[in-house]
């Protein structure tokens, strides 16, 4: 390229004077030679994994298919959200792992939250031996590894609560708790379970058929929340031409709870108490070992991490902001509620997510306790019986991608919410 | 009023400073400012107490009981005779295994030294203040820690790191033609040793000087040692595999920046046991029919590039914590890319990226216990086969503990060296 | 810190992927000097290391054998642990030369999984374990109990269609290893334990009071565990094949370490001089040396001593032969003639 001329003649230079050289020297064939080196090597590349993968299967005389997902599975399942029993094919068995799985990291990442809120301000409270108690929680748990942890709250399950048959005979060495409605076994726990008299029956929506019932009081509780947003904003608006903000509490109680009651009382919902008959409890809720192994060994790990995270947070927080407060005559809960947290919160979700997203996939070390997530199915017993370990692992994978990247994209979402608006 | 007045009385001496009330001193005072300070503190440490107390009945005994030297855990229980008590027998019968695996024990020198030998390499690069002669061992490390712990002829390493070497060369000999075929040039010639005369290079020096330590198969590798020797290498792969993908996503150029995204969001979306489920049972359909290679080592590259997209969003923070006027002050110093990113951009961002970074190193050696699922035997895997064992049959606390406390000395010193290094690298002052 | 490795074995693999597909896996042991086999992470009595790392068992004693008879040293095999997950992959990619690792015969995986059972080292069922004061005794009074079992393996599919035939419910707690079933099944998390026979004996021996449980008398299924070598090569299938036919036949013809040195010499007994190399050249015929049973089976002696030192009845585990004697005896043990 000439350094001289004017623009029009410049931008007609590099047609008239374009040499091969110039892909290598000029700044603006540069990328371009380099992307499309790049992007060669790359698809060289797959096809070379493509190529030795075909090979690989044609010697071994095995085709690539997801047949095996419509056979009978042949096993049990002892936790399951969805009817299944061991004539029903693998796909299902792996639905059933994928929805266990769901509802793992759902409790998890709720017990970690609580947890790691509450540690993360115990640790900055004046109280020093509950801050250095937290400390030494934190500590503990976050320093020694989590499949450690699993395992080592699955062996306090099962070793230091009493058998089933302990709750049995004229004088029981163990008795339930709460009134005859939990019990603590080494199996797990049995708590009661909520039943209803007037059965609407079942929405059938083909691969699941959740109860009409539930569905009515999600729903109940959904526009109450709705409802409770409606109030508040309403109150607000009083208060910004009034002064007075008008009590609003019960009225959220009203709206949440009536409808909620109304349908319980209309369906007839009573508790269903666990009972010891044969060899176990039946009846009720029963969180088994596994379940509550991993709920535990998941959520309080992960608690740790949770409370630096709010600790950090909270401690980003300029002090200038907590003496403005209370130069504003805020009190110290207000002060918390109004200033410190909004802010901290800014500070606090992005971590908190990869948190989220870290149970979601420690979730897989479910094996380790016998607790039968989408690994131990799919992943397990599914690839050990047919062999399909490569069909078995990409599918796995897929499905964890997609599980993780919808939890990062919806709280992506609520942080953009909660995040400071620059204007 | 006449100031000739005798004054009746004046003190002449200061009186001495009266206690505090008792309630504002001392022991008391410090109970009630830091323990009873109002309700909801009283609660809370007498919660704790109860708690301590529970915790300390419980376990205090069982802990204290302890048997120390026994054959089996029949003895054990035998001595113990129905008293609650800890059976660490296990450990003094079986600790090497726990830490060792099944290296053999004539050889458990070769690991601790280099262990010790690591300490030293990484010492300049975690503590600024020693001299920086101290590098060039720490480039060599590599090396002499591979010979140590596999052992074999000393000269294969010797002709790998020969390969770097000539890729040095190489680059000094063409640096002055122009610097992308200085690049080529040195990668070209680090290959063509590697491919073409490090293998008869390895043969002939062997032959002429049969130097080099016992061979040990990754086979004997086990516990504690698997652990390290997969998280230490994982993590110093994939450093410079991280640095690579975090500029690829802050890239221009639209295809580079998105492949390395997807790979990044790929590797954080799936979890680590998939990956080495990938290692252990799929590996061999991706590669050429009849390759094979040990197990460690295909563990070793999937953890490498499970650690590498960990690692490109810790040095990504590290980048976007720069201001944006060192890049400026780099254009227009005339830098090219690279050399603006060697001289100026890297050396900072790596500063700040360092307690991230041993985090990143943290909570992968605590992952490396996973492999336990693809029948390496960790430290998991051996109390595993230590229980197998007909002696030790039922034993799990005391053994769980000892893999618990051991992590948690390794791991808690590191999080303190990371904390250190937030410290010492906080500017702000509130 | 261990770069060279990764970019050293790139290299050599590179150069070694042509050479190691076309060669025999006799050869690339031979060459290797080391047979490669496969064992459970842990079964007392069938394969467990011991505190000096050394492992043992009756499944380790197999590999032995072959190893003795490959390369005329027992000592040189070297023990890949595998989690009844990874096994037959390990095996199919070559990773081991061997399976022994008390693995069930079935129809797909002879078939599908494309692996070929050599023999049977040992005749097995599921059965269950329950403690005595259950005061259970038949598997059919199991309605509605909780049981323990071992994830990847057979067993999960024999429970599920026992329960379902006989029309019961059970609840079932998947243990990921046997030391894991052991722990829960002793806290009493599980009422009942089901795994192959031979292994709740050795279970149960451990036990602090073996006598408070029973195994129960039935056997829900058949497990004709043994070796496994991968499809395709049939030479390396017929030397593992006939090593164990050899241990078998030795103990029928009582050929025993004690006695072969002296028996090797020649016999009046056409069989025994055949397997001992002392007549004929049967070990040509699955490319090996004429001495290559003498060495199977003085690495350990004949089946009936291995049986004897690492599961027999004077072990902890203490096993009677039952179906595992010779057929001779009322047991399934039969190898074919050596001619």
């Amino acid at each position: 390229m000439s350094s001289t001329g004017d623009a029009r003649m410049q931008s007609a230079a590099p047609k008239a004077a374009f040499k091969l050289s110039m892909l290598l020297y000029d700044q603006r064939y540069r990328s371009i030679t380099i992307q499309i080196v790049f992007l060669f090597a790359l698809m060289l590349g797959i096809a070379w994994l493509v190529d030795n993968t075909i090979n690989n299967l044609r010697a071994l005389g095995r085709d690539f298919s997801f047949a095996f997902l419509g056979n009978p599975a042949g096993y049990d399942i002892n936790q399951r959200l969805i009817e299944y029993d061991s004539q029903m094919t693998h796909g299902r068995a792996a639905l059933v792992g994928l929805l266990n799985t769901i509802l793992l990291a759902i409790m998890a990442c709720a017990l970690a939250t609580v947890l790691g809120i509450v540690a993360g301000v115990l640790r900055l409270s004046n109280n020093w031996i509950v801050a250095r108690l937290m400390t030494i929680y934190v500590e503990i748990f976050r320093n020694i590894p989590t499949l450690v942890w699993i395992i080592i709250f699955g062996a306090i399950m099962s070793e230091s609560m009493p058998a089933p048959s302990a709750f049995r005979g004229d004088d029981p060495s163990a008795s339930m708790l709460l009134g005859d409605a939990v019990a603590m076994t080494n199996r797990g726990v049995y708590i009661p379970a909520i039943l209803f008299d007037n059965n609407l029956g079942n929405l059938n929506l083909g691969v699941v058929s959740p109860s009409i019932n539930w569905i009515l009081v999600l729903l109940a509780i959904l526009g109450g929340i709705f409802a409770h947003k409606r109030i508040v904003a309403h109150a607000t608006a009083v208060q910004n031409a009034t002064g007075e903000r008008p009590k609003t509490w019960w009225k959220t109680i009203a709206v949440i709870a009536g409808p909620v009651v109304l349908l319980f009382i209309f369906f007839g919902a009573h508790l269903e108490y666990p009972e010891l008959r044969g060899f176990n409890f039946q009846g009720g809720i029963h969180m088994r070992n596994s379940l509550i192994a991993m709920w535990l060994g998941l959520g309080i790990y992960t608690g740790a991490f949770v409370a630096e995270i709010v600790r950090s947070g909270i401690l980003a927080i300029s002090r200038g902001q907590s003496e403005a407060a209370a130069a504003l005559g805020l009190q110290p809960g207000k002060t918390m509620r109004l200033v410190i947290l909004p802010q901290a919160l800014r500070v606090i979700i992005p971590p908190l997510i990869s948190q989220y997203l870290n149970i979601t996939k420690n979730t897989s070390l479910g094996l380790a306790v016998g607790y039968m997530d989408l690994r131990s199915t799919l992943g397990g017993i599914t690839i050990n019986q047919t062999g399909r370990e490569l069909e078995g692992m990409l599918l796995m994978m897929a499905i964890y991608l997609i599980v993780s990247l919808t939890i990062s994209s919806l709280m992506n979402v609520y942080n953009n919410r909660v995040k400071l608006k620059e204007r | 009023m006449s100031d000739t007045q005798p004054i009746s009385y004046v003190r002449d001496t200061m009186l001495g400073q009266q206690e505090p009330p008792a309630t504002q001193r001392g022991v008391v005072k410090w109970l009630r400012e830091n323990l009873f300070s109002n309700w909801l503190n009283s609660i809370l440490t007498l919660a704790a107490l109860v708690a301590i107390y529970l915790i300390l009945t419980s376990v205090g005994p069982w802990l204290l009981n302890s048997i120390w030297d026994a054959e089996s855990l029949r003895e054990c229980r035998d001595i113990l005779d129905g008293t609650p008590g800890a059976c660490f027998a296990v450990i003094t019968d079986r600790w090497h295994q726990l830490l060792f695996g099944f290296y053999p024990p004539e050889h458990y020198w070769r690991p601790v030294l280099a262990l010790v030998l690591l300490l030293i390499a990484l010492a300049p690069i975690l503590f600024a203040e020693l001299p920086r002669k101290m590098l060039y061992f720490s480039a060599v490390f590599p090396f002499i820690g591979y010979h140590l712990l596999w052992g074999g002829s000393v000269w294969f390493p010797i002709s790998v790191f020969l390969g770097f070497v000539a890729g040095y060369i190489a680059f000094r000999a063409l640096a002055k033609v122009s610097a992308l075929v200085s690049v080529i040039g040195a990668v070209a010639a680090t290959l063509v040793w590697w491919f073409f005369i490090a293998g008869p290079f390895d043969a002939a020096m062997y032959s002429v000087a049969p130097i080099g330590l016992e061979f040990v198969r990754s086979e004997s590798f086990g516990g504690f040692l698997i652990s390290l020797v997969i998280g230490v290498t994982g993590i110093s792969l994939s450093l410079p595999l991280g640095i690579l993908l975090a500029l690829g996503r802050q890239s221009d150029m639209l295809f580079v920046k998105t492949v390395c995204v997807v790979f990044i969001e790929f590797i954080r979306g799936v979890p680590l046991i998939t990956l080495l489920f990938t290692a252990s049972l799929l590996l061999n359909y991706f590669l050429p029919p009849g390759t094979n290679f040990d197990l460690i080592l295909r563990v070793i590259i999937m953890v490498t590039l499970f650690a590498a997209a960990y690692m490109a969003e810790v040095i990504r923070g590290g980048l976007a914590a720069l201001p944006k006027g060192q890049y400026e002050a780099a254009d227009a110093l005339g830098l090219d890319y690279w050399k603006a990113q060697r001289l100026i951009i890297m050396p900072q961002a790596l500063k700040i990226s360092i307690p991230g970074i041993v985090n990143t190193f943290i909570s992968l050696f605590k992952d490396t216990t996973l492999v336990v699922f693809i029948g390496l035997l960790d430290p998991l895997g051996l109390s595993n086969a230590i229980r197998a064992d007909t002696a030790w049959t039922g034993i799990y606390w005391e053994l769980f503990i000892f893999i618990g406390a051991l992590f948690f000395i390794f791991c808690f010193s590191m999080s303190r060296y990371s904390m250190y290094l937030e410290r010492k690298l906080k500017t702000d002052h509130r | 810190m261990k770069k060279s490795v990764f970019y050293g074995t790139l290299a050599a693999t590179a150069v070694l992927a042509g050479a190691a597909s076309a060669q025999t896996t006799l050869e690339t042991v031979q060459q290797r000097g080391e047979l490669i086999c496969g064992v459970s992470m842990g079964l007392a009595g069938f394969s467990a290391p011991d505190a000096n790392g050394v492992w043992q068992g009756l499944d380790v004693a197999v590999c032995r054998a072959v190893a003795a008879a490959v390369l005329s040293d027992p000592m040189a095999v070297s023990f890949v642990p595998l989690t009844s997950q990874t096994r037959f992959s390990a095996l199919a990619s070559s990773e081991i030369d061997m399976l022994s690792r008390n693995t069930t015969w079935t129809y797909s995986r002879d078939t599908d999984l494309q692996l070929t059972f050599v023999g049977v080292t040992y005749y097995d069922g599921q059965g269950f374990m329950v403690p005595r004061e259950l005061g259970v005794s038949s598997a059919t009074e199991l309605d509605g109990a909780t049981v323990c079992i071992e994830t990847g393996t057979t067993t999960e599919l024999n429970l599920a269609d026992f329960f379902r035939i006989n029309g019961m419910s059970y609840e079932p707690v998947p243990v990921e290893s046997n030391a894991e079933a052991q722990q829960q099944y002793l806290a009493g998390a599980c009422d009942v334990y089901t795994t192959d026979a031979s292994a709740l004996a050795a279970v149960r021996a451990a036990f602090p009071e073996p006598g408070a449980h029973v195994i129960l008398p039935e056997i829900v299924s058949k497990e004709p565990l043994g070796p496994v070598v991968r499809h395709g090569d049939d030479q390396w299938g017929d030397i593992v094949r006939w090593t164990l036919n050899a241990l078998i036949a030795a103990e029928e013809l009582g050929i025993t370490s004690a006695n072969i040195e002296e028996l090797k010499a020649g016999t009046d007994n056409p069989e025994i001089n055949r397997i001992l190399g002392a007549e004929g050249d049967l070990g040509a015929m699955i490319g090996l040396d004429s001495e290559w049973a003498v060495r199977a089976i003085s690495a350990g002696g004949n089946y009936g001593e291995l049986f004897a030192a690492n599961v027999g009845e004077q072990t902890p585990i203490g096993l009677a032969r039952g179906l595992n004697a010779q057929w001779t005896q009322g047991g399934l043990l039969y190898a074919p003639p050596f001619r």
